[in-house]
């Protein structure tokens, strides 16, 4: 990939050659990125061309402050002590303005822990982990994607409403499946206080037993179940509970299932009536997402995933708050990222002055299958602003600075 | 647990154990044969899986189609088997022993390259299989057909085995190797042939458990970490080269599992438990505890002298003084001369130049391997980082604390430890790395849980990185220093005397045992120290520091460099991280490219990199002369 950027680097300056334009002259910003590349290829592999196509539009409008973007990707093995490492040889040998990226919680809240001891703008991309903004909150740290707390906060209304009493639980064990649980656990209760936790399902991520925990979720005989699986351990789930008979009779609401990344394998087995959170690529109409969907699927041939519009976005908002900041400054950056208003192909997002939260919403809805394929469907876009807590609460977690 | 769910239950477990069990006995059967402890063996279970998938979109949804593709794919995995035997494993038998492990290694990351390259990165589902896609009603639940025949298939394949081990020749031929393979040598029969047909058969098992487990599992890039540590934990369980102990162990890891997460929450005098999480950790809890008491496992015998496997380890020699002080000099010129990045990269190297280096001291001349040597790396991290975020202590004194931390939890792991050899002993300080980390990553109160502890920074004096890059050095030079220096004292000697010849050690009167225990908590502290080192360096710790994953990239680095050299293990750590920050730049698929470059180097230096130059320089000179 980084060869191919390389070549079109070089093309580009052949180009620019020819033609003798001034503004190309200069050497390219760069963006220093870093990603689990290796560990999560599902989500990154999407999410690199995300990244691609922003750099090709941004540069073809002519680039920021009179400069081409040039975007230096890093893998960082899924690794904090790794990705530390790499934060700093882009800044240091890369020269990068600032950093982007990450995909695991632990691997976000350390460089974004990084950013604040360097002083250097950081725009976590991917981590889900609410601590990012909320405890560990930090000011030189952003985030873009909704976090674990929004995506489940998005799916409460819908699990209020149809008034079930016994909820049986299962997540991934480790941090984001834990914040899931606990965020729906305490959102519920408050809009049904007579609500009951029946049991809960902790699996190993990655190695889920998925017969024993189908059967022993039956057999606290739930009303409906709540889901954070995601990835191999979703699948062995839906298959196993559907041949056990578990989902019959009982709703059940998994976040992030509607991903095309997670949705797209289970093909034909999709589960029919699941509540989830997703992106359904397909029939999304806004002019926003037209527009990427055409240019996506002209560049690479292929559907984009979730991750390739968390990707493109990314680069979206840097390239946004450069041309807002009008300088590199760190200082000048941080101001200009707080407040900062951009169009994504979600829609219009704003990164929160109180929190450095992003305002990107996500698509909510219920999964069926179509022509042998997972889809979503009876779906409706909820914004991220109308998924957050209180600006009382919120204060209450931050730290001050 | 209702009586019905407790059976649903333990069919749960069984059905699990079926697959767990084919690979393990795979893996036994090879380890039992050809002294390799193959860590590719979940790739292969992972090629298993994607064979079979492939096979049956080509075969068709029938029976017929599901069935062949099974076969054919185990049979495919089998040929793998083979050309790995034979491309690389075959012309490194003589080599110290474990060095074959790292050969392994390096096809691991192969393999998931190659995977990725021609299966892509999204899941693949397979289908159910034809037939038997449906449930069957038990005691009103419904268990999967599917899981039924499973439980049948493990027997089956058992006692197949048992009838290929005492009914051929092959298998007569097997069990005299697994016992005496020198002495098999010595009456004439083909070693080599014999060696290529057990990895044949163990592959094969391999890719059967994988793709028989198509309709419960998609197939994915990390089903083979995933597999390798349980089909290990089970071979040692078991007893190594015990296939009967292999069956036996899966069943009972797999039900406990089945249980732990059928019990679920509980609540004890007050106290809720989850036995749901406990999954995370379980098996390692049953290898500690069947390890501590039946130290050969539960049907394994004491392992054979092997007696002419390698040449004995020679002695190690001092390096000069003026070597020392030459790179001394140029490791304190590089921040002068080289950019920033350069002294931030040094101190991740003098890191683990002291982490590999205390390994190796107890791998090395104490004869002691351990398969979690990063517990101590991880625990000297954490203890840093929680004596100046929890405690409050000044940072200076929890980086010379947190080496004690960790030395103490050495005291207690080597005390079990030290009384077991081997693969065994090295099965048991992974188990105990593997519970340490559980606690670390369920304890959030205390450690931040999977997300580990930040704002881990040093002292205002140390924040610049060119200074801290003195520090590393000099504390982690001071450790390297400190362990060669004991390398050489009576102690030392002691050590390398109950290596060499455990029996003749004792009959002098030397208390072997307290002397490796020894060796055991001073390696585990200067690991320690290594660890909050690095801690401090990077501000932050989370588990990965005391995953399996560090344990394997110690293990990497002294045997890259040379375990029967002094120097080895620092040449290992430096070139492995060297190279992983350089293919990681600039390659796509660099994982393939560093499990290239680790191969040709356990081709061409069977002796590792320091050892084999050494070899090289002494022919030079011989040539000479």
């Amino acid at each position: 990939m980084l060869t191919r950027n390389r070549l079109l680097a070089g093309a580009a300056a052949l180009v620019a050659l020819s033609l003798g334009g001034p503004a190309i002259a200069q050497a390219p910003i760069k963006i220093g990125e870093m990603n689990s590349y290796k560990v999560f290829p599902a989500f990154l592999d999407p999410y690199k061309k995300g990244i691609e196509l922003a750099v090709e539009e941004v540069n073809a409008a002519g680039g920021v402050l009179g400069r081409k973007i040039e975007v230096v990707s890093r893998d960082d093995n899924g690794n904090p002590g790794d990705a530390v490492r790499v934060a700093e040889e882009l800044l240091s040998r890369e020269g990068a303005s600032f950093l982007i990226g990450t995909f695991p919680s632990n691997v976000g809240l350390a460089v974004a822990d990084f950013a604040k001891q360097r002083k250097v703008l950081f725009i976590a991309a991917e981590p889900l982990t609410d601590k990012i903004v909320w405890d560990q909150g930090n000011a030189y740290t952003y985030r873009l994607r909704p976090s674990t707390y929004m995506q489940t906060a998005m799916l409460v209304p819908d699990a209020a409403k149809l008034a079930k009493k016994r909820w049986a639980i299962v997540y991934p064990n480790y941090e984001y499946g834990q914040s899931a649980t606990a965020a729906f656990k305490k959102l519920l209760k408050e809009k049904q206080p007579d609500v009951e936790f029946v049991t809960e399902q902790a699996p190993p991520l990655g190695k889920i037993d998925a017969g024993a925990v189908a059967q022993a979720l039956a057999d606290a005989k739930p009303d409906a179940i709540f889901s954070s699986l995601f990835g191999p351990d979703l699948a062995k789930f839906v298959r196993e509970g559907q041949q056990r008979g578990l989902f019959k009779g009982v709703e059940v609401f998994n976040i992030l299932a509607g991903e095309p990344e997670y949705l797209d394998p289970l093909k034909e087995e999709a589960p029919d009536g699941w509540y989830v959170t997703g992106y359904p690529w397909a029939d999304i109409k806004t002019p926003e997402h037209t527009k990427f969907l055409t240019a996506y699927q002209a560049k690479f041939k292929d559907y984009p995933r979730l991750g390739s519009v968390v990707g493109y976005s990314t680069v979206i908002s840097a390239a946004e708050a450069i041309k807002k900041a009008g300088s590199l400054d760190q200082e000048k950056l941080i101001a200009a990222m707080s407040g900062l208003t951009l169009t994504t192909p979600f829609g219009v997002i704003q990164y929160r002055p109180i929190d450095h939260q992003s305002t990107m919403g996500a698509y909510v809805g219920r999964l069926g299958v179509k022509d042998g394929k997972g889809i979503m469907k009876e779906w409706r876009f909820v914004d991220g602003k109308d998924a957050l807590p209180s600006d009382a609460e919120v204060q209450k977690m931050r730290p001050k600075n | 647990m209702t009586f019905s769910s407790i059976l649903i239950q333990l069919l749960n477990g069984l059905a699990a154990a079926s697959s767990l069990f084919l690979v393990s006995a795979g893996l036994s059967l090879i380890f039992g044969v050809t002294r390799i402890v193959n860590f590719a063996h979940g790739s292969l279970y992972m090629l298993g899986l994607y064979g079979a998938y492939t096979l049956i979109e080509l075969l068709g949804r029938t029976p017929l189609g599901f069935w062949s593709a099974v076969v054919l794919s185990a049979l495919a995995v089998g040929l793998v088997g083979v050309l790995i035997e034979l491309l690389v494993l075959r012309r490194i038998y003589r080599a110290p022993e474990l060095f074959q492990l790292l050969a392994t290694f390096a096809i691991v990351l192969v393999i998931k390259d190659i995977a990725l390259f021609a299966w892509g990165a999204e899941d693949l589902v397979g289908p159910r299989a034809p037939g038997l896609s449906n449930a069957v009603e038990i005691m009103g639940k419904r268990v999967p057909a599917y899981d039924l025949l499973l439980i049948a298939i493990g027997p089956v394949v058992l006692a197949a085995i048992w009838l290929l081990l005492t009914r051929t020749r092959w298998g007569a031929l097997v069990r005299a190797a697994t016992q005496d393979r020198e002495m098999v040598g010595a009456l004439g029969v083909d070693q080599a042939k014999l060696f290529t047909s057990v990895f044949f058969v163990g592959a094969v098992l391999a890719g059967l458990g994988g793709a028989l487990q198509i309709p419960r599992e998609p197939a994915n890039l990390e089903l083979d970490l995933a597999v390798i540590a349980d089909a290990f934990v089970v071979t040692v369980v078991g007893g190594l080269g015990s296939i009967g102990g292999a069956f036996l162990a899966a069943v009972i890891i797999g039900v406990a599992k089945a249980f732990c997460i059928g019990i679920g929450t509980v609540t004890w005098f007050g106290v809720e438990i989850s036995f749901s999480k406990l999954t995370l950790v379980v098996e390692f809890l049953i290898m500690a505890l069947v390890l501590v008491v039946r130290p050969y496992g539960l049907l394994g015998r004491p392992q054979a002298a092997q007696r002419v496997a390698a040449e004995p380890a020679p002695p190690f020699t001092v390096p000069s003084w003026s070597f020392a002080l030459v790179w001394l000099a140029l490791l304190l010129v590089v921040p002068w001369v080289a950019d920033r990045y350069t002294a931030i990269l040094l101190t991740d190297i003098v890191c683990f130049a002291l982490f590999a280096v205390s390994l190796h001291f107890i791998m090395g001349p104490a004869g002691m391997v351990s398969f979690g040597h990063a517990a101590y790396f991880g625990i000297g991290a954490y203890a840093a980082g929680l004596l100046l975020k929890r405690a409050g202590l000044p940072m200076e004194a929890a980086l010379l604390i947190a080496p004690l931390v960790a030395g103490a939890f050495a005291i207690v792991y080597g005390w079990f430890c030290v009384r077991l050899s081997g693969v065994y002993l090295a099965m048991l300080t992974l188990a105990f790395a593997q519970i340490s980390w559980s606690i670390v990553f369920q304890w959030d109160s205390v450690t931040g849980g999977s997300n580990g502890v930040f704002g881990v920074w040093p002292s205002a004096w140390l924040a610049d990185k060119t200074v801290y890059y003195y520090l590393a050095l000099g504390l982690c030079g001071a450790g390297v220093a400190l362990l060669w220096r004991v390398m050489f004292s009576p102690f030392g000697f002691v050590l390398r005397a109950g290596r060499d010849s455990p029996l003749r050690a004792e009959a002098i009167g030397i208390d072997l045992r307290r002397f490796q225990w020894a060796a055991f908590v001073l390696a585990g502290a200067l690991a320690g120290l290594a660890g909050a080192v690095y801690a401090f360096s990077k501000g932050s710790i989370s588990p990965s520091t005391i995953s399996i994953a560090q344990s394997t990239d110690g293990l990497v680095m002294v045997l890259l460099g040379g375990v029967e050299t002094l120097t080895g293990p620092v040449v290992g750590a430096a070139i492995f991280t060297w190279l992983r920050d350089v293919v990681a730049r600039n390659t796509e698929f660099w994982r393939a490219v560093i499990g290239l470059v680790i191969l040709l180097i356990v081709l061409l230096f069977p002796q590792g990199l320091v050892g084999g130059l050494k070899a090289l320089a002494m022919r030079w000179r011989e040539g000479r002369a």
